[in-house]
């Protein structure tokens, strides 16, 4: 299924972290997902949550800078080989990630992760052709 | 040892040289009325014409001209010869991105490498000398004003331009170098790699000739004792022609401006009113014989004081003290001017906010220059390979307008200071 991934960024310093963390604590988000792509001065954080909406507009009056991104969420089966099976049919299907991260615990031996591609709509129907 | 390069010019009596700044001043006023409309609408502005001005006791009747002008004229409206006659031009930067083009006569790179010239036999220089020239070559007046005082000194002229220290270094070795020319940020790198690679028994240098950029004393004494040479410090402008405009004798306590070229003024910056001898304001340079781009009352920005004590040296050119400040938010980085207000334009054109920081330090004697920016919405990608590829298009546009690497370092919104009256724009955390 398609999502709203919430991407924030974040200067390289001590604390900026848990500023969001604290945020979403208080008003009682529910974090999901989690990935932080960095450089040397700053970093990309990206989250997944179970209320983007309410999120974002949280962040953004703390003055936090915050994208919302159409993400693909799908299960992979927690086993050797069950992400290879998926990689398989999105290689198959020719569609390019550009950056994928798992999302915390796992429903019934299944692990999820989600993906950023550039046609999510495409994406998810290949993936629920997969019938995991 | 030869002391003067020109000794008639150099050591003419007060009278000598009020008697040229007179004839040349009126000279010079009569022709930009003449040839430059620009000029002549300034004057008409302040009521004042030619006739006005029969000596340097009339020079304060003129109008200023500022940096705002010379964008203003950009690019031919300051011209007084026809473009036929001009041979060179040097370019700086302006304050908003439009850069500053002077103009050069075969007459006017003349008189400007001979100035160069006297401050290269101030420092010793002779025909016997290898005179090697890292200041940048190109738009940078540094280099080709160096060089070409240096040719007419007769000095064997090394045209190395800057960077590349291993090759620097196999120069001064294999050649003999006796005369540096350059920043003095980039002679004392230069004496530091020395000592790293055990040089310093190889290098025959004497002395140096270091300008474009603030230095203190106490880095003239590390750059003299580290490389066993006297260090002269020379100044100068784009604007007025370029290096060589002033510059040190053997005294090393001020630079003799050469007065037969230039007028010069201290003036208070917040009034424009002339200070009397010995005042610290803002200098005003008037050039009496240039032909291309005679500047009248340019004013400088830098602040500094001008005495006419007798100098040992027996030069009787007035003498300017080291630039102290600035009368704008101009910097010198790298010996490369740099605007705030340049900074600003690339920021929005990048789309960008206005609200950014400068933070200028000195590392390993070499400046660098940051630039912290906030990021906005616009901007930002839940990518990060899009958000570098904009980092490198800014970094990309700030060379293009500054000619010199600014770091970008983006920070996060709202937390570069708010103006509260006057914004903190620019951070010098150099020691100089």
């Amino acid at each position: 299924m398609t999502l709203q991934q919430l991407s924030v960024f974040l200067e390289n310093r001590a604390g900026q972290l848990c500023e969001v963390t604290e945020l979403l604590a208080e008003n009682h988000v529910d974090m999901q997902a989690l990935n932080i792509a960095e450089t040397a001065d700053y970093g990309v954080l990206r989250l997944i949550v179970d209320a983007p909406q309410r999120a974002a507009a949280l962040l953004r009056e703390h003055c936090f800078i915050v994208r919302e991104t159409p993400v693909v969420q799908a299960p992979v089966p927690d086993k050797p080989g069950g992400l290879n099976d998926v990689l398989r049919a999105i290689a198959d299907a020719e569609i390019d990630i550009e950056y994928m991260y798992s999302v915390l615990g796992q429903k019934n031996g299944l692990a999820y992760m989600v993906f950023r591609v550039a046609d999510p709509e495409r994406l998810d129907a290949v993936l629920t052709r997969l019938q995991l | 040892m030869q002391r003067y390069y020109q000794s008639e010019i150099e050591t003419a009596s007060r009278e000598q040289l009020l008697a040229w700044q007179n004839e040349r001043l009126v000279k010079q006023v009569r022709h930009v009325w003449d040839k430059v409309p620009y000029y002549r609408k300034k004057m008409e502005e302040k009521g004042v014409s030619p006739e006005d001005i029969r000596g340097v006791e009339d020079l304060h009747k003129l109008p200023f001209l500022s940096k705002d002008d010379l964008r203003d004229a950009y690019p031919y409206g300051l011209l007084a010869a026809p473009l036929r006659d001009c041979v060179r031009i040097q370019s700086t930067s302006g304050t908003t991105g439009r850069r500053v083009v002077a103009f050069y006569t075969q007459h006017d790179v003349d008189l400007w490498e001979e100035c160069c010239a006297r401050a290269i036999v101030a420092a010793g220089g002779t025909e016997e000398d290898v005179c090697h020239v890292c200041y940048g070559y190109g738009l940078f007046t540094g280099g080709p004003g160096l060089n070409g005082g240096s040719h007419k000194v007769g000095c064997l002229t090394l045209p190395m331009s800057s960077g590349n220290t291993d090759r620097q270094l196999q120069f001064m070795v294999d050649l003999s170098s006796t005369i540096l020319c350059c920043t003095p940020s980039y002679a004392a790198y230069l004496a530091e790699s020395i000592h790293e690679r055990g040089l310093r028994d190889k290098i025959k240098l004497k002395a140096g000739i270091f300008g474009a950029e603030a230095w203190s004393e106490e880095m003239r004494r590390d750059i003299e004792r580290s490389l066993g040479i006297k260090a002269y410090d020379i100044y100068g402008l784009t604007e007025t022609s370029g290096p060589g405009v002033a510059f040190e004798c053997c005294e090393q306590a001020g630079m003799h401006i050469n007065e037969d070229h230039f007028i010069a003024e201290i003036i208070d910056p917040d009034t424009g009113e002339v200070l009397p001898e010995g005042s610290k304001g803002e200098l005003v340079f008037t050039s009496i014989t240039k032909e291309a781009f005679p500047l009248l009352r340019y004013r400088t920005r830098d602040i500094c004081v001008l005495s006419r004590k007798p100098c040992s040296c027996g030069r009787t050119h007035v003498k300017m003290s080291k630039p102290m400040g600035r009368s704008d938010d101009m910097l010198i980085v790298k010996g490369v001017n740099v605007f705030p207000s340049q900074i600003e334009t690339v920021l929005l054109e990048q789309g960008y906010q206005a609200n950014y920081q400068i933070v200028v330090d000195r590392v390993n004697s070499s400046d660098t220059l940051e630039v912290m920016v906030e990021m906005t919405a616009e901007n930002f990608s839940d990518s990060l390979g899009r958000i570098t590829e904009m980092e490198k298009g800014l970094v990309s546009a700030l060379k293009a307008m500054l000619g010199i690497y600014a770091r970008v370092r983006l920070v996060a919104p709202k937390t570069i200071t708010r103006s509260e009256g006057k914004a903190v724009r620019v951070i010098d955390k150099r020691k100089i």
